[in-house]
């Protein structure tokens, strides 16, 4: 027996920014009733729950969520895998509905992350009073600074600029003109944490955090949270027929980690791992490149954009800068990318991400984006990566007739 | 006076300092970090090989926000020595594009960094323009 489609039957982001009233479980259940009511569904219709938050630490948020707004005694999954997180907690949901455990499920990611600086790998807080080898590189003191950066802006400008290396054309001018574009974006997105207008001036004269990256090619922390349920095929039939319009199909769900390459322990490879799920998605999907009406990607930094237009096999292998100068990814091209203003103006509330990034293209599928709506979508594609590394990809597909 | 020590121990010094590297004796693959085993094929026997202290810019960026201590601007790194990319601070230049190419020459060099208060000088590596 040919194991269930999964559709996607209610989904939901809260408004990405500085959410100073509400606290972690606050922000995952707004988004987690609004996604239930969305989908015309309750607590009580839930067979999972998956759920992810990094800066709570050890805090079970699937079980907090479930305590805030309803306790059923269901299995409960807490998922953290960087910025795939939210990705993961779907892709959970799904597999257990896809293994006929669930006919439905609920998958939320939520963040409180405004105000928290830059963030980096594994420095050490401090030096000691006398030498002491410690960690892997058995280091004296911490390698953060002192052997390369650990800082996400740094790793990723050098993932920007070894494709520049590569394949040449990008330098500071083309990145900046990526970040000008989801800027220009983020002004139709109402829950976009930033969704100002900037210009090429304004993005290259702010502040430099790690060349090429300025402070607007970084993604804003922020707050926020997004929650999806999901739903399978046979069970989607005995619901409405409002219900069943309105679901989207996830045509592709796909997980990768980073495979062995050289190099990639010295600076994380975000390719090799994007390249593989992107390749699984399409053929499991059965819908190439060419298919796609919209693209939400990992735009963590503007010089990651570049690298996953290649990545995603939006163009070319090695012709990502004449893809972008040819004003593809505009909204008004023929691939928009990041029409929601991606992560440098939406925001980046690590754990809800990779649900809201799916929030978007659905919102689109289903014909509900107001002014930013791209006509006609039909088919859509969203990818998160997080390091070090996971990428998730979900190829999603409107149900309207 | 104490002997001067690596900053990290895949740093030898002398009279001709140089980094090493676990290289797995199955297939290859090389590590600066303390091994289990290998990431590329899982086997469990390493041997220490020494890395060409001159290579290329693979990469870099300029990073002007970082950790209380640590300088800024400096420059990040990733140099391929001969086949093998090592993550290092380009050092010895202005830390502005201006200065710093993708595909310039390098070669290492180690420097202090500072004592302990026992009076051991701790010596990290970087890598500066090549002549």
């Amino acid at each position: 027996m040919a194991s269930e489609d999964v559709f996607i039957l209610g989904i939901r982001m809260t408004k990405f920014g500085k959410h100073k009233e509400l606290d972690t479980a606050d922000l995952a259940v707004e988004a987690t009733l609004a996604a239930l009511a969305d989908g015309g569904v309750t607590m009580k219709d839930m067979n999972i729950i998956a759920a992810g938050n990094l800066m709570g630490g050890a805090m079970p948020i699937a079980q907090v969520i479930q305590k805030a707004c309803g306790q059923t005694g269901i299995p409960a999954y807490n998922v953290s895998n960087a910025c795939a997180t939210g990705a993961t907690a779907l892709r959970v949901v799904g597999m257990s509905i896809k293994a006929g455990e669930s006919d439905m499920g609920l998958a939320v990611g939520v963040e409180k992350l405004a105000g928290a600086g830059l963030l980096a790998g594994g420095a050490r807080k401090s030096d000691g009073k006398s030498w002491t080898r410690s960690g892997r590189y058995g280091a004296v003191a911490g390698v953060d600074g002192r052997i390369g950066t650990d800082i996400m802006p740094g790793v990723f400008a050098q993932i920007g600029m070894e494709y520049g290396h590569k394949y040449g054309g990008a330098n500071f001018e083309l990145f900046a003109e990526i970040s000008r574009k989801n800027h220009s974006h983020s002004t139709l997105n109402p829950l976009a944490a930033y969704s100002k207008e900037m210009t090429l001036e304004e993005i290259m004269g702010d502040i430099m955090i790690a060349y090429p990256n300025t402070r607007p090619m970084c993604s804003a922390n922020c707050d926020g949270a997004a929650a999806a349920v999901l739903v399978s095929g046979s069970k989607l039939k005995t619901l409405s027929l409002e219900q069943q319009r309105r679901a989207v199909k996830v045509s592709a769900s796909i997980l990768t980690s980073d495979p062995y390459e050289e190099a990639c322990q010295v600076l994380p490879n975000v390719n090799t791992l994007t390249r593989a799920a992107a390749k699984q998605a399409y053929e499991q999907a059965g819908v190439g490149p060419e298919d796609l009406d919209l693209v939400e990607l990992h735009d963590c930094f503007a010089t990651a954009e570049l690298v996953h237009y290649d990545n995603l096999m939006l163009c070319e292998e090695g012709n990502a800068v004449d893809f972008f100068k040819s004003g593809a990814t505009w909204r008004t091209g023929s691939m928009p990318v990041n029409v929601s203003g991606g992560l440098q103006s939406k925001g980046h509330p690590i754990a809800a991400t990779g649900i809201a990034n799916v929030w978007e293209v659905c919102h689109h599928l289903r014909g509900e984006a107001g002014p930013r709506q791209i006509e006609g979508a039909k088919v859509g594609l969203a990818h998160v990566i997080g390091l070090a590394s996971a990428c998730g990809i979900h190829v999603l597909e409107s149900n309207r007739a | 006076m104490s002997e001067p020590i690596p900053f990290v121990n895949y740093l030898v010094l002398g009279d001709d300092p140089h980094l090493v590297a676990n290289e797995c004796t199955n297939c290859s693959a090389r590590f600066f970090d303390r091994r289990n085993a290998c990431a590329a094929c899982s086997a469990t026997d390493f041997q220490s090989v020494d890395i060409p202290t001159q290579g290329v810019v693979r990469t870099f960026t300029i990073v002007s926000f970082a950790a209380p201590g640590i300088e800024v601007p400096f420059v990040s790194a990733i140099v391929d020595c001969g086949g093998t990319s090592v993550r290092t601070n380009i050092v010895n230049i202005e830390a502005s594009a201006d200065h710093v190419k993708l595909g310039m020459p390098v070669k290492l060099t180690t420097f202090p960094i500072g004592k302990d208060e026992e009076g051991v000088e701790a010596i990290n590596f970087g890598f500066e323009p090549a002549a």
